[in-house]
């Protein structure tokens, strides 16, 4: 069975629909790239499947063990966030919010899988700085950190590697392919990078005037796909 | 020096002066405590708003006559807070435009009713110690004093308790919904809180100085520390400081109380964004 389902979703505001009609399916350990223009609806695809605005119609469905609330979420950075006064620790635990329920303080358990959380992101050394000193590529971990903390199975990043630097890139691209290859989480990234759509992907959402879902394969044999091979055939000349 | 001591411990024998230190520096902390989450939020002018409608609630309690103003003044600040913080989410009327509106239309329809229909021969002066703070809380009863230090201890407990979910939901309200916190409900009850300390600030200070308790003891902390926890415990600290501090040189000043604690807390401002700016120089 599919973690997650999507049946003749229709998502927008207010109402007015941006998308319609999408089907797809992500099961465990998918790599999912949802591709498309500025505007397109991507963000607020995202937040459909998060549950932070209802859908205009169709239904979001989880299954495999994924309760609807045990997805991770990356998002993009707010305002408020860039002078937040926090430290690292004290964010990537409060990642361990949704599992409190009502219960007022963090438990051990809580605690270490922050640890954990930290470990794996490689930003142990920076738990007792200040969240609004980091780099950008550090304040990513953090949140990622934080995202781990949430769910163990999947994870929804929205253009994670917007503003950073092609190392730091690079660098951030390698975690979340461990994540998805070692950890088995799945993992659907938001974003406008076809060359790394194309390298790290198992599956490919495009939307936009034509809606397009299938594997990475199939992807680049579609109308959509090869449109975008001759424009990189392009580049590389 | 010694003069001055002899003069406090004249005036501690006064029992006014006791209740009016024990309720001010109740009111200066727990106002400092939802500060931090308040400017944050970009809601610093959330006390202004609120002490407003707090004010026009008072108008409403004196036309009607009613001798026992503060239940009608507390549950009518309490639902405009629920509103106002609600808007901040996605609405058509932005969070500051909002406060801003609820604030002045508070302000002028509350000043309508009281030259309207007041029995007052001194209106002025009546509106005056609303806005600035009347010297009432050098005329506190015991009954009052207790009032506010339950309602204080209340407010504290709630903030303890609910201290890791208000971080939550300040912090990313959209990543706490996603991963199943009611940030709804811990929105409602930030407002709640927010409400039950301005009408309790309004005596201290008066409804124009409000937003200077809430919002100048987070801004000094921020100054100077870098996690949540030690901003929030420096600006209780900070508070609680300048209140007494304010207080003690009000009586023995003979200044206006409201004032000469906001006085204090710029002064506690400035010196804490020097000392930000040695410890970032000294980091560096």
């Amino acid at each position: 069975m599919a973690q997650l389902t999507c049946q003749n979703l229709c998502v927008g505001y207010d109402g007015k629909s941006v998308l319609q009609d999408l089907n797809f399916e992500v099961f465990a350990g998918d790599y999912l790239y949802i591709v498309g223009e500025n505007g397109s609806g991507k963000s607020t695809l995202m937040k459909t499947i998060l549950g932070l605005q209802p859908p205009i119609s169709g239904r979001i469905l989880t299954g495999d063990g994924l309760r609807k609330n045990e997805i991770g979420y990356l998002p993009q950075q707010t305002v408020v966030q860039k002078d937040f006064p926090a430290s690292v620790r004290e964010i990537v635990l409060s990642g361990c919010q949704g599992r409190c329920g009502s219960r007022s303080f963090y438990n051990k358990e809580e605690k270490q899988l922050a640890e954990a959380a930290m470990d794996k992101m490689q930003i142990t050394q920076l738990a007792k700085r200040c969240y609004r000193e980091l780099s950008g590529g550090q304040q990513q971990r953090v949140l990622l950190a934080r995202a781990l903390c949430a769910t163990q199975k999947m994870l929804l990043l929205d253009e994670p590697v917007s503003g950073l630097d092609p190392k730091v890139t690079a660098e951030l691209y390698a975690l979340i392919e461990k994540l998805n290859r070692e950890d088995g989480i799945t993992v659907i990234m938001i974003s406008h990078d076809m060359a790394a759509a194309v390298k790290f992907a198992s599956h490919i959402l495009h939307i936009g005037d034509t809606v397009f879902f299938g594997t990475k394969a199939a992807y680049l044999q579609s109308p959509q796909g090869r449109l975008f091979a001759a424009e990189k055939g392009g580049e590389d000349q | 020096m010694t003069a001055v001591l002899e003069k406090l411990t004249l005036y501690w024998a006064y029992p006014f002066v006791r209740y009016a230190l024990i309720v001010g520096v109740l009111i200066a902390l727990c106002s400092s405590l939802l500060g931090v989450t308040l400017v944050l939020k970009r809601f610093s002018f959330i006390g202004d708003g609120l002490s407003h409608v707090a004010f026009g609630a008072m108008a409403i309690a004196a036309v009607l006559q009613i001798t026992n103003e503060m239940p009608l003044v507390m549950v009518i600040t309490i639902i405009s807070a629920v509103l106002l913080l609600r808007t901040g989410q996605d609405t058509k009327i932005k969070g500051d435009a909002a406060i801003a509106m609820i604030s002045v239309g508070a302000l002028a329809i509350g000043y309508l009713l009281m030259n309207i229909f007041s029995t007052s021969s001194n209106l002025s002066g009546d509106v005056c110690s609303t806005l600035f703070g009347s010297t009432s809380i050098l005329t506190l009863s015991p009954v009052e004093v207790w009032l506010c230090v339950g309602m204080s201890v209340l407010v504290v407990a709630v903030f303890i308790l609910f201290y890791n979910k208000i971080f939550a939901v300040t912090f990313d309200e959209n990543f706490a919904r996603a991963t199943g916190t009611k940030a709804g409900l811990y929105n409602l009850l930030i407002a709640i809180v927010v409400a039950v300390i301005i009408v309790l600030a309004m005596n201290l200070v008066g409804s124009l100085l409000i937003s200077a308790l809430v919002i100048f003891p987070a801004l000094s902390a921020m100054r100077m520390f870098k996690s949540f926890r030690s901003v929030t415990i420096c600006a209780a600290a900070l508070s609680v400081f300048c209140a007494l501090i304010g207080i003690l040189v009000s009586i023995l000043a003979g200044t206006p109380v409201g004032s000469t604690i906001v006085a204090a807390q710029i002064i506690a401002f400035g010196l804490s964004w020097l000392a930000g700016a040695v410890i970032g120089g000294v980091r560096k």
